[in-house]
């Protein structure tokens, strides 16, 4: 058993509309490669139309025409058999979700059927990949429930009835009841309140440490990646940026958009003007030339409106795609006073 | 010193279910403050879901009459019962700001129509060339212009730059107070700080109050004087923003407070809350009998009799 469990190759999925004989091609996710490995929480963080949404369809093997693999592999290794979900057939797909790769999905109002009772739905996703009936499905559920501090008279209940966390803790439940050993979670604490995010991020860290599963995690928000990822990768305009261990991320990071990102936190108990990056994300339908974050980086310079910069290798586990990431420093004073004693 | 807006004893109940299970519920709990004219102030109101942050919004806005107590904007009574050329003069004077701007504007009408619109009922406007300079200075407040907005769809601008628009369309009656209900939690990280930067500037360089409406207290942190912080209706904690959120008194400001995220210890993988303290915040909730007591830092606090 190797130590990767995804290996994603020169990923290329466009969106290839053809409409009266005018063609758009929209590169949503351009030359992506990355591994996830066992038992990690793999960051991903964006801005909207980064394309980061699309990425994670292509993982989960949940796309559709006119959205296209053009190019590259995606490859699991579940349990010693290896997958390539861009190539594999509808029922090879069928026969790994939710038993090997779940999806926790945001917005569980949305999710869940609003007329239909939690316990048929929990039916509806796990009594096949999990081959139990019954008594039997329903004592494994309840079971399962009750790690997430569940009663189990929620199985009994409609979703309007549950609260907001409870509602999201049961699409986790839904994902997490067949114990795969993959898990893609999108923005599953982006509508909560404070309070209960943070209680429902250590559920989702606990149930993943308990099971020994690896997730992939995807938010805008860099405060949530601080506090839940091992490894954070940075999307921008279809392109993974910057990839690297989290603290470095955040201390040390090698991509000036990460280093905005990060700057642009507000906190308690500091009050000095935070800096908010201008321009707009740029169209994918016509990126701009070279580098794609040039016509927003403060650090541009000739080069990278000519030439694409590559990912490169510059410390252990962490690459950046940046001509210029030698320059690049944390831009606000907290992080930069933290950065010295914390790389050392 | 005159006073712009008075919150005096506002509650506000709505009941639900028919005539035999009737239930009420109590949104808002006897809620008092004021903002004073010439001291144009961000004023916060934190709160989770259900805190009935959004109810007393809407009682400003007039679009709900309060159950108990009255609200007065320049000394007069708001409500949405008024004749309708003074509830234009109110509207005039007060302008929301909506969470998604996305559902604010209609995707096919073009956004200068809405703007256009507003200056032609709130001002009186009906000359081309004095509608297009109003429009085109309320877009420079806000770091747009005119050009650039102009036959433009929503769908063609990103939500940072839509959610200025929805903040420049309230800007152009020029009014004292402007009402922001999340006008952030639907916005990108990245931008959300360009948003939050511009309601400063409004305070600072144009003198408009602001009622700040959220649950995020680190950019409440960052903007505002005044905070309150409410939990199922009640007040709980009132005080200037500073002092109220670098020591918080009340358990449940301290609940909030200790459940935001920081980015200090990034990578640690700190996420316990203290069970202890959720419990304790929560009973508080419910206890029945309770006032705000002011504590010599300036600050109200909520105590409860018996605890």
């Amino acid at each position: 058993m190797t130590q990767d469990i995804l290996k994603v190759n020169g990923l290329k999925a466009y969106y290839q509309m053809n409409y009266f004989g005018v063609e758009r091609e929209v590169r949503a996710v351009d030359d992506i490669t990355m591994t996830v490995r066992r038992n990690e929480v793999y960051g991903i963080a964006g801005e909207s139309s980064s394309g980061k949404t699309s990425f994670i369809k292509v993982l989960a093997a949940a796309i559709r025409p006119p959205f296209r693999v053009v190019d590259g592999s995606v490859e699991y290794d579940f349990s010693g058999r290896t997958i390539d979900v861009t190539t594999a057939s509808e029922e090879e797909v069928e026969a790994i979700r939710w038993k090997h790769l779940s999806y926790i999905m945001q917005g569980s109002m949305s999710v869940l059927n609003p007329v239909r009772r939690i316990g048929k739905t929990f039916e509806d996703f796990a009594a096949r990949p999990l081959g139990l009936s019954g008594r039997a499905f329903r004592e494994r559920v309840v079971g399962h429930l009750a790690k997430l501090k569940l009663p189990p008279n929620v199985l009994n209940a409609y979703p309007h009835e549950l609260s907001g966390g409870m509602r999201q803790r049961v699409t986790i439940g839904l994902a997490t009841v067949c114990h795969p050993e993959f898990i893609i979670a999108d923005e599953p604490t982006t509508a909560l309140d404070v309070v209960v995010q943070k209680e429902v991020l250590s559920l989702i860290r606990d149930i993943q440490r308990e099971m020994g599963a690896a997730v992939i995690f995807v938010t805008h928000d860099m405060s949530v990646h601080a506090n839940v990822a091992d490894r954070v990768g940075i999307i921008y305009a279809g392109r993974l940026v910057e990839e690297g261990p989290t603290r470095e991320m955040f201390f040390a990071p090698k991509h000036p958009y990460t280093a905005h990102l990060v700057a642009s936190l507000p906190r308690i108990g500091d009050t000095s003007q935070r800096p908010a990056l201008e321009g707009r994300p740029p169209n994918l339908a016509d990126p701009p030339q070279g580098c794609r974050f040039h016509p927003r980086c403060p650090l541009a310079v000739d080069k990278c409106r000519r030439e694409v910069p590559p990912l490169e290798t510059v410390g252990k586990d962490h690459r950046t795609a940046c001509w210029r990431w030698e320059d690049v420093e944390p831009l606000d004073h907290v992080h930069q006073a933290h950065s010295r004693e914390a790389m050392a | 010193m005159s006073t712009l807006l008075e919150v005096s004893h506002v509650s506000k109940t709505f009941s639900m279910g028919g005539l035999l299970s009737r239930q009420h519920v109590q949104a808002v709990q006897d809620a008092s403050f004021t903002l004073e004219t010439d001291r144009p102030e961000i004023f916060t109101i934190i709160g989770e879901s259900g805190s009935g942050k959004t109810t007393l919004a809407r009682m400003i806005l007039g679009l709900e009459l309060p159950s108990e107590g009255e609200i007065r904007f320049r000394g007069q009574t708001v409500s949405h019962k008024a004749p309708r050329a003074e509830r234009l003069a109110f509207m005039s004077h007060v302008q929301p700001v909506f969470q998604n701007p996305f559902e604010a504007f209609n995707p096919l009408k073009r956004i200068d129509r809405y703007l256009a619109s507003t200056a032609r009922r709130f001002l009186d406007l009906s000359d081309e060339s004095a509608i297009d300079k109003v429009m085109d200075e309320a877009l420079h407040k806000v770091g747009l212009s005119l050009a650039e907005v102009h036959g433009r769809y929503p769908h063609e601008l990103s939500g940072g730059q839509l959610q200025r628009c929805a903040i420049a369309r309230a800007l152009i009656p020029n009014p004292p107070l402007l009402i922001a209900d999340e006008p952030v939690s639907m916005v990108d990280a990245s931008l959300r700080m360009s948003i939050v930067n511009l309601l400063k500037a409004l305070r600072d360089d144009f003198g408009v109050s602001v009622i700040y409406i959220t649950h995020d207290l680190a950019t409440a942190y960052y903007i505002s004087n005044r905070i309150i912080i409410m939990q199922k209706g009640r007040i709980v904690e009132m005080g200037d923003a500073r002092t109220v959120l670098e020591a918080p008194e009340h358990p449940y400001s301290r609940l909030l407070k200790a459940s935001v995220l920081s980015t200090e210890d990034a990578g640690a993988g700190k996420l316990a809350t203290d069970p202890e303290m959720v419990r304790v915040a929560g009973e508080l909730a419910a206890a029945p009998s309770s006032h705000l007591a002011e504590r010599p830092d300036g600050r109200l606090v909520r105590v409860y009799e018996g605890a």
